[in-house]
This record gives structure tokens, sequence and C-alpha cells, in this order.
């Protein structure tokens, strides 16, 4: 009678979202054990199935977020072509590597990257450790440096926040979880490797149709657009360039189309929430402008 | 007898959270591919040393995101999102392997890794890895960053708190 008071009380402990998960269970199932409610083997199962419920994204390491961001952003590549324009890619990496510098996250395992889709849809995506794509349609609704900063901040703020990880289905990674867990102490192979393989292309496949199909859930727009504005003070640019190119977006923006227009709020949703954070002023800064013009001849 | 054993396991629970906690913050592990340590907590920070993925450094003190660390006898800044409480346990010995499922250890390489990758390339033949690869070797040199922050009158440092 007293293990089934015991078990669902070290489970709604652990599931509480405590930092340090495994070890109070651990801890909590070794005292369990030891005062004879639970034996050793059922104390073994609960930290098992814990961990795997535990661990979900948030056991994902900075180095396995990195293979994800690889993958996702290779997938994403291969159905958009990049714009090889290396004089507009060094300035675009200029700008977004800087403001990396003021995000939350400066440091993820391989750093932030950028490059441009050549592509006149309306489309900018983040994948998980900082591959950043932005399409040329995207850089056309930048009349500024501000503007563009404005942009990529807001990428680096879905990085920051772990969204595209939040997208995997949390399935993936108890199997993954699994999987490793049995076979911790010798290398993968064949059917083990298949699997983690299997849950590894189901996570893409759940990161990639959340981003380039159904997009986020409004709430983390909104925070990836709250993130930006403070990148954007603390970089020193005027936030209200993400607003600038709101409103040129909602100018540029196709009804119907199966870009932004599908997979984000409403610019002026967007907007209206900038504005309750920011305020309105403008973003001029005639001392960026040149070096701006110069960098996007030829978009 | 029963409510006496729930406070023995919720009591042993917050000693095991304090030990843990108190044992854990001095050693940390690198958890990005490189990391630099700085002189100052700033990216304009001269670098006093670079550190590879899984290299222990010993936390003397914190400055909001900034982490003045000690590391084989030479003392600098680095931003705390580059470390994690984890020891991160390179890939060598079956001992370390078996014991890294624990959660305070982490097993570099384990997991979604470069052998995950080469497999979903294997089973993926349309998905193209030439551009991420271009794309990852873009690194902008922080000496050319500060230029660009200086010429456009922006702040300068980051990773600021």
């Amino acid at each position: 009678m007293k293990r089934f008071f015991i078990i669902p009380a070290i489970l709604c402990i652990v599931l509480a979202g405590c930092a340090t998960l495994d070890k109070l269970t651990e801890a909590g199932t070794g005292i369990a054990a030891a005062t004879g409610v639970i034996t050793t083997d059922e104390a073994k199962s609960i930290n098992r199935s814990v961990s795997a419920v535990g661990k979900v994204f948030e056991s994902i390491t900075p180095e396995q977020e990195y293979y994800i961001g690889r993958t996702v952003a290779a997938t994403i590549l291969s159905r958009n072509k990049p714009f090889d324009n290396r004089a507009m890619t060094t300035y675009l990496n200029t700008v977004g590597q800087y403001l990396s510098l003021y995000s939350d996250r400066p440091e993820t395992f391989g750093g932030y990257h950028f490059l441009i889709m050549d592509s006149d849809d309306i489309n900018a995506f983040a994948a998980p450790g900082g591959f950043i794509m932005v399409s040329r349609g995207m850089l056309k609704c930048c009349k500024s440096e501000e503007a563009l900063a404005g942009v990529l901040a807001h990428e680096i703020g879905h990085v920051e926040l772990n969204h595209g990880l939040q997208a995997i289905d949390k399935s993936r990674l108890t199997a993954a979880a699994t999987i490793l867990g049995t076979e911790a102490a010798k290398n993968l192979g064949g059917k083990d490797l298949a699997d983690l393989t299997k849950a590894f292309e189901n996570s893409i496949s759940d990161i990639t149709a959340t981003v380039m199909n159904s997009g986020y859930a409004r709430k983390f727009e909104f925070q990836a657009d709250k993130a930006a504005v403070i990148i954007l003070n603390r970089a020193g640019y005027n936030p209200n360039g993400l607003v600038s190119m709101l409103k040129q977006m909602e100018r540029n923006l196709k009804p119907g189309g199966l870009d932004f227009a599908k997979t984000h709020p409403a610019p002026q949703d967007r907007i209206a929430e900038l504005t309750k954070l920011i305020g309105s002023a403008p973003s001029a800064a005639p001392e960026r402008q040149e070096r701006f013009t110069d960098s996007m001849k030829g978009l | 007898m029963f409510t006496k054993k729930l406070a023995c396991i919720i009591g042993g629970l917050g000693l095991a959270a304090t030990v843990t906690l108190a044992a854990s913050t001095s050693i940390m592990s690198i958890q990005v591919r490189k990391a630099e340590i700085r002189e100052t907590p700033s990216y304009l920070g001269k670098i006093v040393t670079t550190m590879a993925y899984g290299d222990k450094v010993t936390v003397q003190s914190g400055n909001g995101a900034w982490m003045q660390v000690l590391s084989a006898g030479q003392s600098g800044w680095v931003h705390s999102s580059a470390l994690t409480k984890k020891n991160i346990v390179m890939k060598s010995g079956a001992g370390a392997q078996t014991t890294a499922s624990s959660g305070e250890m982490a097993l570099a390489g384990k997991g979604f890794n470069s052998d995950v990758e080469a497999q979903f390339k294997n089973n993926h033949k349309d998905v193209d890895f030439s551009w991420v690869d271009k794309m990852e070797k873009i690194k902008i040199p922080i000496s050319d960053i500060r230029e660009f922050a200086k010429d456009g009158k922006l702040a300068a440092g980051g990773g600021v708190k």
C-alpha cells in the first residue's frame, strides 16, 4: 500500500521541473529502497522512467543541438537555394554575429552563422544552435541596418529561447534516451544506431515542419520579438528598426502566400505588441545607412 | 509510520539538493567547441587563453553573465553560456562511458552525433550539407566586429547583463 503513495510522490516532485531531476530522483528512490518502502529493482525502474521523462529537450546538450541544427539547416537549404553573394553574406554575418554577443546566449556549440536564401518569398529560419537563414524577400523588407538588425535579433531570439528544440515531439527524445540508456556502456552499432537515427530523423521533421509549414505558436513569435528588443537595445540599435521592417513587410506580403503570411502572426499584431514595449520613435541612423546601402547592392 | 518515511524521503531530497548544488558550483566544464577566456568580462577583453570542449575550469567568481575562472594557473573571464555544471567526459575509457548516464555527467559525442549525421546522410541523399559546411566557416574576426561597431557608433563589448 505504502509504495502506491511513495512512487507518485517521487514522480510529482521530480516532474515539478527541478534542475537536478535525476540526482533528486536517485536520492529519493535510494532512501525509499533503503527503508524498504520499495525494492532496489523498483528504485532502478523509477530512476530509468523519470530520467526518460525528465530529460526531454533540456537533456539535449549544445553538442547534440549543433548536430540537430546542422541537419535542419541542410534540409532547409536543400529546399531553398542559397544566394551566393560574398559581400552581402559577410555584411549579414557581421551584423548577426555582432548582435549575438548581446544575446543571453552568445555561446553556442558551433557559433552563430547567417546565410541568404535566393527567394522572393518573405522567410527567415533559425535552426537550433545558431544556423540562421534569411530570404532575399525578407531582406527587401529592410530599408536600414536597424531593420536588418531587427530581423536577425528576432531569429537569434528563437535560438536563445530553444524554440526549435521545443518543436520536437517528446516521444523522439524518450526513444533516444531509452536506446542510449541501454547502450551507454558500448559503442552503438547496427539496430541501435538505426533506431537512434530514426529518432533523429523524426526530430528533424518535427522542427522543419514547424518552421517551414505551420510556424511557431504566436507566443513564441512574441517572445522572440521581446528578446530582439533586449538584444537591439544592448547592442545600441534603435529597436524601432524592427517595427519599420514589419511595416514594410505588411506592404510586401502577398495575401495567401506560403511564407511569413502563413507562418507568422500578422505584422500589425507584432507591431502592436512591440509598441507596448518600446513606444514609437524614428529609427533613422545616417551613420550606418551608407554601409547598409553599399552592402545590399545586388539584392 | 508512513508519514515518517515520507518526511524522511522529502528531507533526504532537500539535503541531496543542497549537497549537489554545493558540490557542483566550483568546477565547471566548457560545453562549446571552443571558448575564449578573456582578461576582462567583455568580448572586447584581450584573450588570455582558448579552451576546448570538455575542458574543466574552477569558478572563482561571477559577474552576472560572465564568470571568472581559473585553469592551468591562468585566470580570466568567460561567458556563462559556454559553461555547464555537468562533468563533460570525453570519449575515452569504458568506465567513463558506463557512468556517463548520470545527470551530473555528460559523455561527449553521445546521442545525436557525427555517426548519426552520417547515417542520416546515407538515408537522405537528397539533403545537401555542402552549404551548411560553407556557412559554418563564416566567422567574422572579433577585431572586424569591434571596428564595425566603432564605425557605426554602436555599443561594443557584448555579453552584457
